[in-house]
């Protein structure tokens, strides 16, 4: 506990770049899934191409990942932006396949009707399908979000700052409390994230919990 | 491009797969720590995660494991272990474990509780006692969600193994740090290539027995 307190303000920095991190692969994450879906519903042949190619991307170890992928970006193995970019590919495989479950669940009566009242197709996307798909989706965000958050630490073998660097410190320098502040500063970190996305369900939709959907 | 075409070159030398240090010998370590671990796994997980499916109790704890697995950064795991057992083997086997069980604890639940109630009930009807019930009824049924679980224990070992060279095993991960250690970028990518493609032919090979498992058991 000591070795806590007196290194917390190195905790607290190391959990805000840890945040850096894997916020915006979240994001990427929901914003890139959501056209992929749309593509795999809307074209039956690539329903099963676009979601088990994505699927594939789960079976990659992370590390190699890290390593390979600034060939494809040209970046170094310790730029952010290379984590960020292996993060969001993690959590498309993820994603991808609940988006097109949650964007396939709506009604078509309820489409088709939402055309008869002379919704455009875009003003229906936005008004009618993304709010019937938001538990879905928001299930598959908390999801994403809690894999992400703890796939992060492993760039920190490669001299990336994060949590993970909590265990990369405390292995090389035998501090057993270290390490022990990373699990817990990485669950305390999902857990927050989580709750956040579920009190944005409530806010964005009040009328899913009732159901006892989300 | 000139890093990964030195990369290749190296995959290509045959001098570089030789040795006890060579990538033959570190892949089949690999390969081996991936076999043991889930064979160690799958003897704890399986009896426990068909246990809960057959008999309903004890479903939560098992959700909340699998929940709390995903959460859990292996890095941390597995340094932790480390600093307990001592550098070697014994600690990415314990993480390993750790990390493996849930999964396969909730393909063996998940499994055994997607056979239809009706089927079971038939079964019993026809005076099947209720081991059974479970071994010609619930497992061969739900045979494919059981290899999904040890299809994702496996991918999550294999990770992981990377890993293993960081607290001072061997597996494929030896030359991935070698090459961080001395800069040595193609080294690192030679060695990262490896490892996924290992990931992604284990991956095929449980998705081929899935699907050869449901076909067996029909629609």
């Amino acid at each position: 506990m000591g070795w806590i307190l007196n290194n917390s303000s190195r905790i607290l920095e190391l959990t805000l770049d840890h945040l850096l991190l894997s916020a915006p692969a979240i994001v990427a994450t929901f914003i890139l899934a959501l056209p992929l879906a749309l593509v795999a519903n809307a074209v039956r042949p690539l329903r099963e191409v676009v979601i088990s190619g994505t699927g594939l991307l789960y079976a990659i170890p992370s590390l190699p990942l890290f390593i390979v992928l600034p060939l494809i970006l040209g970046t170094g193995v310790r730029d952010p932006l290379n984590v960020v970019a292996a993060l969001t590919l993690f959590g498309l495989a993820l994603m991808v396949r609940s988006a097109a479950d949650a964007l396939q669940s709506v009604p078509q009566e309820v489409r088709l009707s939402s055309t008869a009242l002379g919704h455009s197709r875009l003003g229906r996307f936005f008004t009618v399908d993304l709010p019937l798909a938001g538990p879905g989706l928001l299930a598959g965000l908390r999801v994403v979000s809690v894999s992400t958050i703890s796939l992060v630490s492993v760039s920190a073998v490669l001299g990336v700052r994060s949590l993970g660097s909590l265990f990369t410190d405390g292995f090389e320098r035998n501090i057993v409390p270290s390490i022990v502040a990373g699990i817990l500063c990485t669950a305390v970190l999902a857990l927050v994230l989580d709750l956040l996305l579920v009190a944005a369900g409530r806010l964005l939709m009040p009328w899913a919990h009732r159901g006892g959907r989300a | 491009m000139n890093h990964l075409l030195d990369a290749l070159e190296l995959l290509g030398d045959a001098e570089s797969w030789q040795g006890s240090g060579g990538f033959g010998a570190r892949a089949v370590e690999h390969l081996w720590y991936t076999a043991v671990a889930v064979a160690a796994s799958a003897l704890i997980a399986l009896p426990l995660g068909l246990y809960v499916g057959h008999t309903g109790k004890g479903r939560y704890p098992a959700v909340l494991g699998s929940g709390v697995v995903r959460a859990l950064p292996t890095l941390g795991v597995i340094t932790l272990a480390a600093l307990f057992v001592g550098i070697g083997l014994t600690a990415p086997m314990i993480a390993f474990i750790v990390l493996a069980v849930p999964s396969i604890i909730a393909g063996a639940y998940s499994g055994v509780e997607s056979v239809s109630q009706v089927t079971v009930d038939a079964a019993r009807a026809q005076g099947m006692t209720p081991w059974q019930v479970l071994f010609k009824v619930e497992i061969p049924l739900g045979l494919p969600l059981i290899l999904g679980g040890l299809r994702l224990a496996t991918l999550q070992v294999v990770a992981t193994g990377t890993l293993a060279a960081y607290v001072g095993a061997g597996g494929l991960g030896r030359q991935l740090f070698l090459g961080l250690r001395t800069q040595d970028y193609p080294l690192m990518l030679a060695a990262s290539v490896l490892v996924i493609l290992l990931a992604i032919a284990l991956d095929a090979v449980f998705s081929l027995s899935q699907r050869a498992a449901r076909l067996r058991t029909g629609p």
